[in-house]
C-alpha cells in the first residue's frame, strides 16, 4: 500500500473524482457502471460534473427527483445614478462590462462574477443579478442518487456550474454517501474544480500512446493538487504495455483491467450498463469496487 | 485559404486520428493547428521537429507583498474564488485558485497586492513528417485554457499559411462547448464533425452542433464506427439531413485505427487498408465543398 493512501485514514468522508487526461476514454462507463455496482450495498450519489458534455446520465433510466436551473450572478446596470465615471470598464480584468458613449454594455458570457465593478461603483449603478447559465437534474436510480449539470449552449465557463453542482451534493447528501465525480477530461480549470475537493482520484486511460500521453499529463495535474490516485485501464488488450510500465515506474496502483471487447462497445452504444452482460467486465468492476471499499474502511 | 476545424464534442471519437489522416494528404497544401491544448496529441502521429518555440502569458494572478501587507483580511473577504488563505498567519494566493480578477488589488489599502503576468504554456511551430508546418501547444498543468492559448495558435497558423501561401489550415479543436472549442471555432470556414454512432456521441454531436450553428459556420461530419450501432447511425443520418450537414462518410469499427497509432502512425499510411481509400475520398471531398 502506497504512503498517499496512508493518509486518507485519518479522513472522514469519502469523494472519489473519475478522471482522465484524454477524453473518450472510458470515464462515464467506469463511473456509471461502478456507482451502480456499489449501490447494491451501500448509499452512493454519482455526479456528473462533466457538465459541458454530461453522459453519464443516458446510462442510468432513474426517477426524477428535482430539477434547478442553476444561476451565476452578473452586473445589471442602472443608469438613473450612474456619473460614467468609466471605474467598471477599468477593474474589469476580462472585457466584460464597456461605456460606450452614453451607456455601460455588459457582456454576460465574458463575466466572471468577481463583483469588482458592481461593488467598487461609487454609485451602486451595478447591481448583481442572477442569469441562467445551466440546468441541474436529480435522479433516483433505485438505491443510487444521481445529480448532474448540463452548461446551457453558449456559456463559455464550466466552473461556475461546477461549483454550484458540488455545493448542491454536499448540502443534500450527508457523509455517509460515497459520493463519485465524473470529471470532465482535460487538464485545465473545469478538471481542477472538478477534483480539487476529492479524497481520491480513478484515473481511466487506455493502454495506446495517446492514451499514455494525456494519463502523465493528468498524472502531473493530480500531484500538484497533492491527492492520492490509482489507474483503471479501459480496452485492455489493445495497443501496448506502455502504460503499465509507466504506472510500475512511477508507483501508481493499477486497480482493474477492462477488457477490450466489441460487445462491450456495443452496449455501450445502445446506452446501457456493461456489468449485468458481460461477466469478464464484471470480475475487473469487482476488483474496483474492493479498491473503492477498502479506501472506505480504511477511512 | 481555407481554414477547416474538426471537432467532435465528446472525446475518443477519433478526431486526432482524422485530423493528423488529412494532414499526411493534404502534405504541402496545409498548415497544421492542434487546438486541442489540454490533451494535445498529434504530435504522437506526425513526428513534429520543432523549428520555434515561445513562452505564452495570458491574464494575471494575484500576489501579496508581505512586507507591505497590514493583515487587515479585505481582500480574503471580497474574494469570491476562495483564493485567498490566512491559516499560517500569513494572507496568501493561491495560484489555482485566483481567477485573476484584479478585485483584491484595487481594494487593498496598502497597495500590498500586485497582479501577475502568468506563463500558462509554450506554443510551438514545427515541421511535420508530412511536410507541412504544425502550429502546436503546451498548456502548463492546471493552467487557465481560458482560449486565449487556442487563439494563439490559430493565429500563429494562419500567419503561417498566409506568408508561404498555403491553401488550407487544419485544425484539430478541443472537445466539449466551452471557451476552448468557441476559440477553435472563430474564423473557421468549414467545420468537420467527427463522431459515433452510441447515445453519448449523438447528443454531444448535438450540442456541440448548436453551437457551431451559432457561429453560422457550414459543416459536415463523419460518422466513425459506423457499424457499431446502425440504429443510432440512422438517426445520426437523420439529424444531419434535417440540419443541413454534410454527411461526408461512414467509417467501419476497426482497431487498426489503434494498431497505426501504436506504431506513431495515421491510417492513411497504411495503403493496404480500405479505410486509407475512405479517407482519401473524403479529402478530396471535402477540397471540392470548401471551393464552393
Amino acid at each position: 500500500m502506497t504512503t498517499s493512501i496512508v493518509c486518507l485514514i485519518e479522513r472522514l468522508k469519502m469523494k472519489i473524482a473519475i478522471a482522465s487526461g484524454k477524453g473518450g476514454t472510458g470515464k462515464t462507463t467506469v463511473a456509471t457502471n461502478l456507482a451502480k455496482y456499489l449501490s447494491e450495498n451501500r448509499k452512493v450519489v454519482l455526479v456528473d460534473l462533466d457538465v459541458e458534455e454530461p453522459n453519464s446520465g443516458l446510462f442510468l433510466n432513474g426517477s426524477l427527483m428535482n430539477q434547478k436551473e442553476m444561476f451565476k450572478k452578473i452586473p445589471n446596470w442602472e443608469s438613473e445614478n450612474c456619473t460614467l465615471c468609466g471605474k467598471c470598464q477599468s477593474v474589469c480584468n476580462f472585457n466584460a462590462i464597456m461605456k460606450l458613449g452614453e451607456n455601460i454594455m455588459v457582456f454576460p458570457e465574458l463575466c466572471h462574477s468577481c463583483y469588482a465593478c458592481s461593488e467598487l461603483c461609487p454609485t451602486q449603478s451595478l447591481p448583481m443579478i442572477p442569469m441562467k447559465m445551466g440546468m441541474l437534474t436529480e435522479y433516483k436510480v433505485e438505491q443510487l442518487g444521481f445529480v448532474g449539470s448540463k452548461l446551457d449552449i453558449g456559456q463559455e465557463q464550466a466552473v461556475p456550474l461546477i461549483a454550484q453542482t458540488l455545493d448542491y451534493v454536499d448540502e443534500m447528501y450527508s457523509d455517509d454517501y460515497l459520493k463519485l465525480y465524473d470529471a470532465p477530461p482535460g487538464t485545465s480549470c473545469p478538471v481542477i474544480e472538478a477534483t480539487k475537493d476529492a479524497d481520491f482520484i480513478f484515473l481511466v486511460t487506455e493502454p495506446t500512446p495517446f492514451g499514455l500521453h494525456d494519463m502523465k499529463l493528468a498524472v502531473e495535474t493530480m500531484r500538484e493538487l497533492k491527492k492520492p490516485m490509482a489507474v483503471i485501464i479501459n480496452r485492455y488488450g489493445i495497443g501496448d504495455a506502455e502504460v503499465e510500465a509507466y504506472c510500475k515506474v512511477e508507483g501508481i496502483d493499477i486497480i482493474a483491467n477492462f477488457p477490450n471487447q466489441r460487445y462491450i462497445a456495443e452496449l455501450y452504444s445502445q446506452g446501457k450498463l456493461i456489468y449485468p452482460h458481460v461477466p469478464e467486465f464484471k470480475a475487473e468492476l469487482l476488483k474496483a469496487a474492493d479498491y473503492c471499499k477498502h479506501l472506505v474502511k480504511e477511512n | 485559404m481555407k481554414e477547416i476545424v474538426i471537432i467532435s464534442g465528446k472525446g475518443g471519437t477519433g478526431k486526432t486520428s482524422l485530423t493528423a489522416s488529412f494532414a499526411m494528404l493534404a502534405g504541402q497544401t496545409a498548415v497544421i493547428a492542434d487546438c486541442d491544448v489540454d490533451a494535445a496529441d498529434m504530435h504522437l502521429l506526425l513526428k513534429p521537429e520543432r523549428i520555434f518555440e515561445e513562452d505564452f502569458y495570458s491574464g494575471v494572478a494575484a500576489v501579496i507583498d508581505q512586507d507591505k501587507c497590514i493583515q487587515c483580511g479585505k481582500c480574503q473577504e471580497i474574494c469570491r474564488f476562495n483564493a485567498i488563505d490566512n491559516s499560517t498567519g500569513q494572507y496568501l494566493v493561491s495560484n489555482l485558485n485566483c481567477e485573476g480578477c484584479g478585485y483584491c488589488g484595487h481594494i487593498c489599502p496598502v497597495g500590498a497586492i500586485e497582479m501577475i503576468e502568468q506563463n500558462v504554456g509554450k506554443c510551438y511551430i514545427s515541421k511535420t513528417k508530412a511536410d507541412n508546418k504544425m502550429v502546436h501547444a503546451g498548456l502548463k498543468i492546471g493552467a487557465d485554457n481560458s482560449g486565449k492559448l487556442v487563439a494563439k495558435v490559430k493565429h500563429e497558423a494562419k500567419a503561417s499559411a498566409e506568408k508561404d501561401g498555403k491553401e488550407y489550415i487544419i485544425v484539430d479543436g478541443s472537445p466539449g462547448i466551452g471557451c476552448p472549442v468557441v476559440s477553435s471555432l472563430s474564423g473557421a470556414d468549414f467545420v468537420v464533425f467527427v463522431t459515433e454512432p452510441t447515445v453519448s456521441g449523438i447528443h454531444d454531436l448535438e450540442r456541440v452542433y448548436q453551437l457551431v450553428k451559432k457561429f453560422q459556420i457550414p459543416s459536415g461530419c463523419i460518422i466513425n464506427k459506423a457499424d457499431l450501432n446502425e440504429k443510432v447511425s440512422k438517426d445520426i443520418e437523420k439529424f444531419l439531413a434535417d440540419n443541413e450537414i454534410i454527411h461526408l462518410t461512414n467509417l467501419p469499427y476497426d482497431e487498426s485505427f489503434t494498431t497505426a497509432m501504436t506504431k506513431g502512425q495515421t491510417i492513411v499510411e497504411d495503403k493496404t487498408s480500405p479505410i486509407t481509400a475512405s479517407i482519401e475520398q473524403c479529402w478530396q471531398d471535402l477540397k471540392i465543398i470548401l471551393e464552393k
